[in-house]
């Protein structure tokens, strides 16, 4: 169990979160929906703790943690509960010094002190996993964007997190290279990964998550398992009703 | 057999002598200790406390706002006047790497800003500590930004070891004075001289070349100019 409770934010006077409590089950896709700014990516990222919450408790397995305001927590806390968690990025951020393989592997010896061959052959297996073992020794810059998420996906499952959190995993893509992004964290979630995504992606929200979460202004504003097929409130609705139109209004409205 | 080709042909071995024996080693060393003091320095001022980051910022604002010959001569010079005796190759030493920190502690810094935040996060994601992250993420990284702008350093250096000629070293460039306070042909010695240092350079110019191909073999460069 994943659990965040009474989480506050605070950026300055900015309160980005506002007293948040939720909480993930093992083996379940939670998709974090919103309109930008309204919280999604600080409350994800506060789960790894690369924000750190002004106040609450986060629960990660066995491990918790309580922030305080003005009470700094260490560092081994801190990484304790990282290390139970992995992340993908919008922006993939792989190390463009190191090939796919070795982003993989990177994790499991620097952090983990495996020997350098057993991380390889790990590596491997989830390169295979996420269809790229044939790019095992491409460096990232010769990779088109849904390969590096790939290739991200797999660098984030390498030491077996509990948590596989994805913020906004398919933005920075095309359609199609998204498609391709979607397809693999579709087959993670058929085989039980828990996964926690912040998404503006409809699609990668409503094929693969068993429970939305919608967030603004730093408050849960409803969940449920069909927040997208059947809203309960009148503003759930209406951001809905806008993801579904977006395509053609999009088009119509740009530049 | 011209006489300015004897003279040049005789001058070559002391000249060369006085490089492999001083100019080379005094450049190597500052260079090397002057990268550690600038390391050290651009941490300090991207990651340290406030008043060390202070003394950082104050000992970069004398090394470069003051000429790095007066740096020598008060060294060398004035240092014995409160009882610091230093010989005049430690001297030297001193001086050339107090002013390569001062230098290349603003390049290192420059070049560590320059890698992105992303990057950090991504290495912390996967449990990574805020040293490995330095160490295996963002210099190396650094490194590949850094590197033009070190060589051009360094390549100064090679030159402005000549300096240390003024506080008595017998580097290359004092050596050539020497032979012309016998022989009376400043144009043929320092021509040498001056041949000696091109050469020099040229060295540490098709190393860095070599090094830049070694640093850029991911391809990052290229993607930044599609």
């Amino acid at each position: 169990m994943i659990e965040l409770s009474h989480i506050v934010k605070q950026f300055g006077d900015n309160v980005v979160l506002k007293d948040v409590s939720v909480s993930f089950a093992e083996g379940t896709v939670t998709a974090l929906v919103g309109p930008s700014g309204g919280g999604k990516s600080t409350l994800l990222r506060c789960i790894n703790l690369l924000e750190i919450p002004t106040s609450g408790r986060v629960t990660i397995g066995e491990e918790a943690i309580d922030f305080r305001p003005g009470v700094k927590v260490g560092w081994p806390a801190i990484q304790k509960l990282r290390r139970q968690t992995g992340m993908v990025f919008q922006n993939f951020q792989l190390f463009p010094h190191r090939t796919a393989i070795d982003n993989v592997a990177e994790g499991l010896v620097t952090v983990l002190k495996w020997p350098r061959e057993r991380a390889r052959a790990r590596a491997m297996e989830l390169l295979e996993k996420v269809g790229l073992a044939g790019k095992a020794d491409a460096w990232p810059a010769t990779l088109s964007g849904g390969q590096q998420q790939r290739v991200a996906i797999a660098r984030a499952l390498a030491p077996s997190p509990r948590v596989l959190l994805c913020d906004e995993p398919t933005s920075a893509l095309d359609p199609e290279l998204s498609g391709e992004v979607v397809e693999v964290l579709a087959q993670l979630a058929r085989e039980g990964t828990t996964m926690v995504i912040a998404t503006h992606d409809l699609r990668l929200a409503s094929t693969i998550a068993d429970e939305a979460i919608f967030l603004e202004a730093g408050v849960v504003v409803e969940k449920g398992r069909d927040l997208f097929s059947r809203p309960q409130r009148e503003r759930t609705k209406r951001f809905v009703a806008t993801l579904t139109q977006a395509p053609a209004e999009q088009a119509g409205s740009g530049i | 057999m011209p006489h300015w080709l004897q003279l040049m042909l005789d001058s070559l071995g002391p000249l060369l002598w006085a490089a492999l024996v001083f100019t080379i080693p005094l450049t190597l060393l500052s260079f090397a200790f002057g990268l550690g003091l600038g390391l050290v320095a651009a941490l300090v001022r991207l990651f340290g406390p406030r008043p060390l980051a202070a003394v950082v910022r104050f000992y970069v604002w004398i090394i470069r706002g003051t000429p790095l010959l007066v740096q020598l001569f008060l060294i060398f010079y004035g240092l014995p006047s409160v009882g610091i005796l230093l010989d005049a190759f430690t001297a030297a030493l001193i001086g050339f790497t107090l002013n390569i920190g001062a230098y290349t502690s603003e390049i290192i810094r420059a070049a560590i800003s320059s890698v992105a935040k992303g990057q950090w996060e991504a290495s912390f994601s996967i449990g990574m500590s805020w040293g490995q992250t330095m160490r295996r993420t963002i210099l190396p990284q650094a490194a590949r930004v850094a590197v033009p702008p070190l060589s051009n350093t360094f390549i100064s250096l090679v030159k402005d070891t000549s300096l240390a000629a003024a506080i008595t070293v017998p580097e290359l460039f004092q050596a050539a004075q020497r032979i012309v306070a016998t022989t009376y042909e400043p144009l043929i010695l320092y021509i040498l001289a001056a041949l000696i240092y091109l050469a020099i350079s040229s060295v540490l110019s098709a190393l860095q070349t070599r090094l830049e191909a070694r640093l850029d073999r991911y391809g990052g460069f290229m993607e930044a100019r599609a």
